[in-house]
This record gives structure tokens, C-alpha cells and sequence, in this order.
């Protein structure tokens, strides 16, 4: 019994050793910019132009939104659960929260509680952190179903498509997929070209691509 | 730089470098050791305290966005809320080494100033965050539930 206890007391000692160590006053300093992780570009305009009817356009132009609207900037925080995801690969948020009302977590377990305006060391920050309404869940969901969710108005908030145009574009919390702590990948490309990239999709039809 | 807030009631002052824990203020320039340093990556809850009136973890709140800022801390709480809490702590002895405890009573203390009457799920649910390695939890709950009552 004492045997286990010290082992159970050493391996606590050992954990919070390491956790001191990661918090070293070298890394007090304010999160730097992200670094170059996760850099891809998105296709530029141009690359579309070939396209001759406006429905194999939207849908090849919803392809490359697609890149960032699954991209796991996004889709953490469009979970299909009540629990938000984290890292690149999504797994459940730790330590637990759950959605809450407005998306913003529980009494006494806020997304504030941890999440501030902006980011520190590893923790993402925004001035607008929350979740998606459940009805705006994307997890596990094919591109065609995102598509044709975010263009219901019964599912994305209400928005008429020039409204959703520019809450891609202009939006301070989409604006985090490309701002994100040092240690996580970027959404690619940036807002504007995102933005630029969905009016392109809205003005060929808005057409979503099948399958 | 400095940064103006109120810690506790009292207008403060604070010259400390940028992006500088809260905590660590706390800690380090103002002695009020009731706050812990448990993992410094908001994941045990142990330096939970309360900014502008909500729970907090303080070792992942940088002094330069609190500029007049509302802190509380296991030191300066109070208020029917945590006046239950206490007396219910107490009462059944939650506590078993302790260094958690002032993250979970701030927590719980906040907890009740929105939902004086929490289930078991709503407890576990705003208690998450806060981890005990003497796994004191059913005694967390059931602490929580009396001082519930005592409101």
C-alpha cells in the first residue's frame, strides 16, 4: 500500500515537474505570430477562369473553399457534439466543456475561463471564441452536406448569401483559421482570398457539388 | 508596463513585463499564496480566481489585458455564495491535501452566483476544469449541493 502510494506520489511529482518546465520563464514571452506551419496558398481566381459553365465552376470553387472549411481551424469548433474538438486531428476538447448557452460554455466552465481576446502561449484567443450553433455542425459531414447547410437559412443563422459572403470574408471569429497559436496549423491561404473565393461561388450560382 | 486593477477591492498598480501571468503577480509581487501553480497550461484549474465577477485560470491570463480589471481571489471572496461554500467545506471536510481546494472553491462559488440550485450534471459540468489528484470529487459534489441548500 505505502509502495503504491509513493509511486502514485512520484509520478504526480514527476507530472508537474515537466508542466513547471514547459512554463519556464523563457517562454513568458506574448505568442508570436503563427510560424509557417500550415502556409499552403489558396488557388487564386484566375485558376477558375477556364471554367465555361457556372455550374462546374461553383462547384470547383467549393472545392477549394472546402479546404479551409474543413480544415480543422473550423471544423473544431463545428463539432456534432456538444464538445468542441482540438488540434489536427479533433479530438475532444480537454478538459471537458460543453456548448452552453450561446455556445459559450457552462456556468463556472466558461470558453473565457481559458480563452481571452487573443492568443497566449498555447491557448487559441479570440475576441468572439465560442461554438457553432448545433445546427451548424460540420464534423463528420461530406462537403456536398456542408454546402448544403451553410445555404439554408433554417441552419446557418438566417443568412441570405450575400450575408454569408460577408460573414466569410469579414467575420472576426472566421478570421482566427488563419491566426491561430504558433503550434497549429493554419487554415489556408488568408480571409480575403477565402472571402474573394465564396463571392466567386455566389455570383457562378452557388451551385454545391454533389456526392 | 503598468496595468491598473482592482485585486481584492484594492486599486492597484502593476509594473510587470508584457504577456506576464496574472498568476504570477499574484504569486510573486503581491503574496496571495492562496492561488495555486498547478499545471500553468489551464488544465487543472488550480489558480482559478475571478475576473469581472467569472472564473478565471490565472496562469493563462496575461496582466497586460487586465487593465481595469475586477480580480477576486480565494483570499478576497465573499458573499452569501461563499459563505455556503466555506461553511460547507467545512462541514464535511472536503479537503484532503488541499492544493487544489482554492480553484475549486472559486469555481464552485461561481457556479452558484449563476445557478443556485445546480444538478449533478451542471456541478460536473462547471467542475471539469478543476482537477484533484485525492479524487475528493463526490465530496466536491455533495459540498456544493449543501451550500446550495444554505442559499
Amino acid at each position: 500500500m505505502r509502495k503504491a502510494q509513493f509511486v502514485a506520489k512520484s509520478i504526480f511529482v514527476l507530472a508537474i515537474l515537466g508542466m513547471a518546465a514547459a512554463c519556464s520563464p523563457q517562454s513568458n514571452a506574448p505568442t508570436e505570430p503563427p510560424a509557417s506551419r500550415g502556409d499552403a496558398e489558396l488557388r487564386p481566381l484566375s485558376d477558375f477562369d477556364a471554367f465555361t459553365d457556372n455550374e462546374s465552376r461553383a462547384d470547383a470553387l467549393f472545392d477549394e473553399i472546402g479546404r479551409v472549411i474543413q480544415h480543422p481551424r473550423c471544423v473544431n469548433c463545428h463539432p456534432r457534439t456538444d464538445r468542441p474538438l482540438q488540434g489536427e486531428e479533433g479530438a475532444l476538447h480537454q478538459p471537458m466543456v460543453v456548448r452552453g448557452a450561446g455556445g459559450m460554455g457552462q456556468p463556472g466552465m466558461f470558453c473565457t475561463t481559458c480563452h481571452g481576446a487573443e492568443n497566449y502561449r498555447n491557448v487559441p484567443g479570440n475576441p468572439a471564441w465560442r461554438l457553432a450553433p448545433a445546427e451548424m455542425a460540420w464534423e463528420g459531414k461530406s462537403l456536398s452536406e456542408i454546402c448544403l447547410q451553410i445555404k439554408d437559412e433554417e441552419r446557418n443563422g438566417g443568412l441570405s448569401l450575400m450575408e454569408l459572403g460577408e460573414h466569410m470574408a469579414e467575420d472576426e471569429l472566421v478570421a482566427y483559421g488563419w491566426n491561430p497559436p504558433a503550434h497549429l496549423d493554419r487554415a489556408p491561404g488568408d480571409q480575403e482570398s477565402f472571402g474573394a473565393l465564396f463571392h466567386a461561388w455566389i455570383d457562378a450560382g452557388a451551385h454545391c457539388p454533389s456526392g | 508596463m503598468t496595468v491598473t486593477l482592482s485585486i481584492n477591492g484594492e486599486d492597484l498598480s502593476v509594473d510587470a513585463l508584457e504577456g506576464t501571468p496574472l498568476l504570477w503577480v499574484l504569486r510573486d509581487r503581491l503574496g496571495l499564496t492562496g492561488t495555486k501553480f498547478g499545471c500553468g497550461v489551464a488544465q487543472c484549474g488550480a489558480c482559478t480566481v475571478h475576473v469581472n465577477g467569472l472564473p478565471r485560470r490565472s496562469c493563462v491570463t496575461p496582466i497586460d489585458a487586465l487593465n481595469g480589471a475586477d480580480v477576486t481571489t480565494i483570499e478576497g471572496v465573499a458573499g452569501p455564495e461563499a459563505d455556503a461554500v466555506r461553511n460547507a467545506w467545512t462541514e464535511i471536510d472536503v479537503p484532503q491535501c488541499g492544493y487544489c481546494q482554492s480553484g475549486q472553491i472559486m469555481t464552485a462559488v461561481s457556479l452558484l452566483q449563476m445557478n443556485d440550485d445546480p444538478s449533478d450534471e451542471d456541478i460536473d459540468q462547471a467542475m471539469a476544469g478543476n482537477l484533484c489528484r485525492c479524487a475528493t470529487y463526490m465530496r466536491i459534489r455533495a459540498a456544493i449541493k449543501n451550500a446550495a441548500k444554505e442559499i
